[in-house]
């Protein structure tokens, strides 16, 4: 299965930002015809390490061979050119162009300087077909499904002859089918005798697909292990660098008993909420100290529930209660104001402001609800940024970086750390968890629990199962755009029951909201 | 070598650093060429010479610019600040110029509020048609770009209001302290947005919008309000501006008081650091674009370059300024000079990515 040479050789690499070393003397290897995980924490280096690669970054030290020849990308396009393809995280691909034009954008198909659209839609069709999937080339990206696009993205990168696939992150917003059709590509591209270098943070994903594991921690490499050979436990060891205690305790923790209503008003209460187009309508109650999980598949209307609550958009249906009084969440400062602020999942368009530094972006919503006439004195937005620096352990722990040079889990952090200083009442939190690494996960989870410990209302959007069951009291089933149950987390819920509801659409015993 | 380049990080690497340069690249160019160039002396109690010209002549300039950096900054663009410009400057001398006694302080102190409302209400409709409406900035202040030569001309009625009137004429030509008036205003001024910017959370709110307006407004902030605002301060800015322009001459021209104001402005904030796709701003860095933009045009006259070719020498300079002032620019001459290939010292700009 494994080539006895490796395609791809990376020696001594090292790149150091302002304020952040991330990647000290680093060596990588990458063989024909095998699956390459590339495996660590947020702000290990995977990211650096890949745009090193592809020439996005300059390195400071190093050498990059590739098949026998030492290599120094200009850029992507020329690493591509030269059969090092790459499907980021997050795709990047222009959603009002065609199907087509996104796979073959510059190279185009042409005749005498004009593009031959015929026979690009023909060789898109073809390369789609290859990958299994039936879109119609002619429409916008935009019209398909954030999976489908990251099909499109492994389809425009398998294009140019690779011999390198690089995948990061790709399974990231899919779910459990797409990412089964995906390994499938992943296996035929394999087979093929195509290397690919695959970044993920799921590590059933790893066991599933990889033969070859390679491990960075803190910029720094640990080690290159075979699969079989390094037990799933050992490998978290090793990514975190220490015992496993945080994630066990978590695990052992008993199910969360329910808040027994103690007859005060709900704290939210949503009446046949709606809005045309986005969700249908639903009633929903939060209490004080409840962690409400909202499970359902990608794009069942799960974001949609929290942007109405947060008022993000404009709900056409439906009144909510907060205390018991009408609250009008027509605006995001509306909802704000009544105590309650919301993590976005779209942590790059909806969230950070890049070029701000995490300070600026930690204080923002505090320092929006005060109105720009009252200023947060410095020294009380150092004693903030300080405490939440340290409380959930935010890496480079300098708060004058420009928060777009953190890793994307502690920018998720910084987020979080943004609401968190408005003390909300109600926290919605939209995939928190997404794309961000094993250690920082659990510290997420482990914070949840203690906000609504010390009485603060969670509504907790994720599309891992196990993790809604293991914080939630209740939890909201989402399917197709509509809330179709609401079941207590007690000991006769579990993933498969959730499961079947998603599936079927109905519970076998709805309880009482 | 190297350690010498290494101590001068902190100086090389500052904001300031690169449009500063270029000033005193300038200044010393001129210097060379015209040994009397900074020479300054005191006539009759008011401070007298080119250095004082320069910055007199860029008060209204810096005026504009002010403005135009927080517009920029929030991700927009003003292009009627040259249009409001002779509306506040026609306005005010049309009032000047019926009124019965036009050297009297209360004529001035009428007509400057008079065309100073008028341009707040015109930078509300920009405010408006941006923030309410949501129409582009660049295609919102573009109607009142074409539309307020028109009403200037209005005012006037196609004339040039010719006025003597002392206390105005001060405004463009006066002295306080053996300074010229228009510097000190232009000064106070830039004192007050900063003040206004960054004593309060303005600053921070404004850099946030351009930055990411949809996350800024999921963090709570009046987005709104906010751009409204900037435009309103910017057209605040522009009066001034106009005061100046037509105070410098004693008459008000529908037609040429301001002319291409605007495009001067955009050039001094970019020249000072401000990036076009908004975010973060810098005030001081706009002054000096401000200052090295009038340096040029005062070196254009001074050097005896042929009217023919000045505008042309003008545009080869901006260029290279702009050249200079690029990182990745320098980053490639560096390269090239050493014939190795250093590490970038600072992220580039345009590459975005987080390390990770």
């Amino acid at each position: 299965m494994t080539g006895d040479r490796p395609v791809l050789t990376m020696t001594g690499i090292s790149k150091t930002f302002p304020g952040v070393r991330a990647l000290h003397d680093v060596d990588f290897r990458l063989f024909p015809g095998e699956v390459h995980a590339l495996m660590g924490e947020n702000g290990a280096g995977k990211s650096t390490l890949i745009k090193v690669l592809t020439g996005v970054y300059g390195t400071d030290a190093g050498t990059v061979t590739l098949a026998g020849e030492q290599v120094s990308f200009s850029g992507p396009m020329q690493a591509a050119a030269a059969g090092v393809s790459t499907v980021y995280q997050e795709v990047n691909l222009c959603t009002n162009l065609s199907v087509a034009e996104n796979i073959s954008i510059g190279r185009e198909p042409r005749r005498l300087g004009a593009v031959r659209w015929g026979e690009m839609r023909r060789r898109a069709r073809a390369l789609l077909a290859r990958l299994d999937l039936d879109l119609d080339v002619a429409a916008p990206l935009g019209t398909y499904s954030l999976a489908v696009q990251q099909m499109v993205a492994i389809a425009r990168a398998i294009d140019v002859r690779a011999r390198v696939l690089i995948l990061d992150e790709p399974t990231s917003s899919l779910d459990a089918g797409e990412v089964a059709q995906l390994f499938r590509i992943m296996r035929q591209l394999r087979d093929e005798g195509i290397a690919i270098l695959f970044v993920t943070h799921f590590l059933d994903q790893v066991y599933g697909i990889a033969d070859r594991i390679t491990v960075l921690r803190n910029g720094t490499l640990v080690g290159e292990y075979r699969t079989e050979e390094l037990p799933q436990f050992s490998l978290v060891e090793k990514m975190i660098g220490q015992e496993l205690d945080v994630l066990e305790r978590l695990d052992e923790q008993q199910k969360r008993a329910t808040v027994a209503p103690d007859g005060r008003a709900p704290l939210v209460d949503a009446t046949e909420l709606g809005r045309r187009g986005a969700v249908a309508p639903f009633s929903l109650r939060i209490h004080a100290g409840e962690v409400v999980g909202l499970a359902g598949l990608l794009g069942s209307g799960r974001t949609e529930v929290a942007r109405l609550l947060f008022g993000a958009d404009r709900a056409d249906h439906g009144q909510v209660l907060v205390d018991g009084g009408r609250a009008p969440l027509r605006t995001p400062i509306q909802a704000i104001d009544r105590g309650i602020g919301f993590c976005s999942e779209n942590r790059r368009a909806e969230g950070i402001v890049p070029e701000l530094s995490v300070r600026e972006n930690m204080i923002l919503a505090m320092q929006a609800a005060r109105g720009w006439l009252r200023p947060i004195p410095r020294r009380r937005q150092d004693e903030l940024v300080q405490k939440y620096v340290q409380a959930l352990s935010i890496r480079p722990a300098n708060p004058e970086l420009p928060v777009r040079n953190l890793s994307g889990g502690n920018q998720q952090k910084v987020l979080l750390a943004r609401w968190l200083i408005t003390e909300p009442r109600l926290l919605i939190l939209d995939e928190p968890t997404r794309g961000i690494d094993i250690g920082a996960k659990a510290e997420i989870q482990k914070l949840v629990v203690q906000l609504s410990d010390g009485g603060m209302a969670v509504l907790f959007i994720s599309a891992e199962l196990e993790e809604v069951l293991r914080l939630s009291h209740r939890v909201a089933v989402m399917r197709d755009r509509e809330m179709v149950a609401q079941l207590t987390n007690d000991d006769t819920l579990d993933a498969d029951r959730v499961m079947r509801t998603i599936a079927s659409g109905t519970p076998r015993e709805e309880v009482n909201r | 070598m190297n350690t010498l380049t290494d101590r001068l990080r902190p100086l090389t690497g500052h904001r300031l650093f690169w449009p500063a340069l270029v000033l005193v690249v300038m200044i010393l160019a001129n210097t060379v060429y015209r040994p009397g160039f900074l020479a300054v002396e005191v006539k009759s109690g008011h401070l007298y010479g080119t250095p004082i010209d320069i910055l007199r002549l860029s008060a209204p300039l810096i005026l504009v610019a002010l403005g135009m950096t927080l517009v920029i900054a929030t991700g927009g663009i003003d292009l009627s600040v040259g249009s409001l410009c002779a509306i506040s400057g026609a306005i005010a001398c049309l009032h000047i110029s019926e009124a019965a006694d036009p050297n009297s302080p209360s004529t001035v102190l009428t007509a400057l509020a008079l065309a100073f409302g008028v341009a707040l209400v015109l930078g509300a409709w920009n405010g408006v048609l941006v923030a309410v409406i949501g129409i582009q900035p660049i295609i919102a202040t573009l109607i009142l770009m074409v539309a307020g030569r028109g009403i200037a001309q209005l005012v006037t009625e196609g004339q040039i209001i010719t006025i003597n009137s002392e206390p105005y004429r001060a405004i463009g030509l006066g002295h306080f302290l053996t300074l010229p008036l228009a510097i000190l205003i232009a000064l106070a001024a830039a004192l007050l947005v900063a003040a206004f910017t960054r004593r309060t959370a303005l600053g921070l709110i404004v850099e946030s919008v351009g930055g990411n307006a949809e996350a800024s407004r999921l963090a709570g902030i009046r987005s709104r309000r906010i751009v409204f605002l900037v435009y309103v301060v910017s057209a605040a800015c522009a009066a001034i501006a106009g005061f100046m322009v037509t105070a410098n001459v004693s008459s008000a021209d529908g037609n040429a008081a301001g002319l291409w104001i605007e495009l001067d402005a955009i050039l001094a904030v970019v020249i000072g650091g401000t990036s076009l796709a908004g975010g973060r701003f810098s005030l001081s860095g706009t002054v000096l674009g401000a200052l090295i933009i009038q340096t040029l045009t005062t070196t254009v006259y001074a050097m005896n370059i042929s009217p023919q070719t000045s505008l042309l020498f003008k545009a080869v300079v901006v260029i290279a300024v702009c050249l200079v002032q690029a990182p990745a620019f320098r980053a490639r001459f560096r390269r090239r000079r050493r014939g190795v290939e250093p590490g970038p010292a600072t992220p580039q700009r345009e590459k975005e990515q987080v390390p990770a």
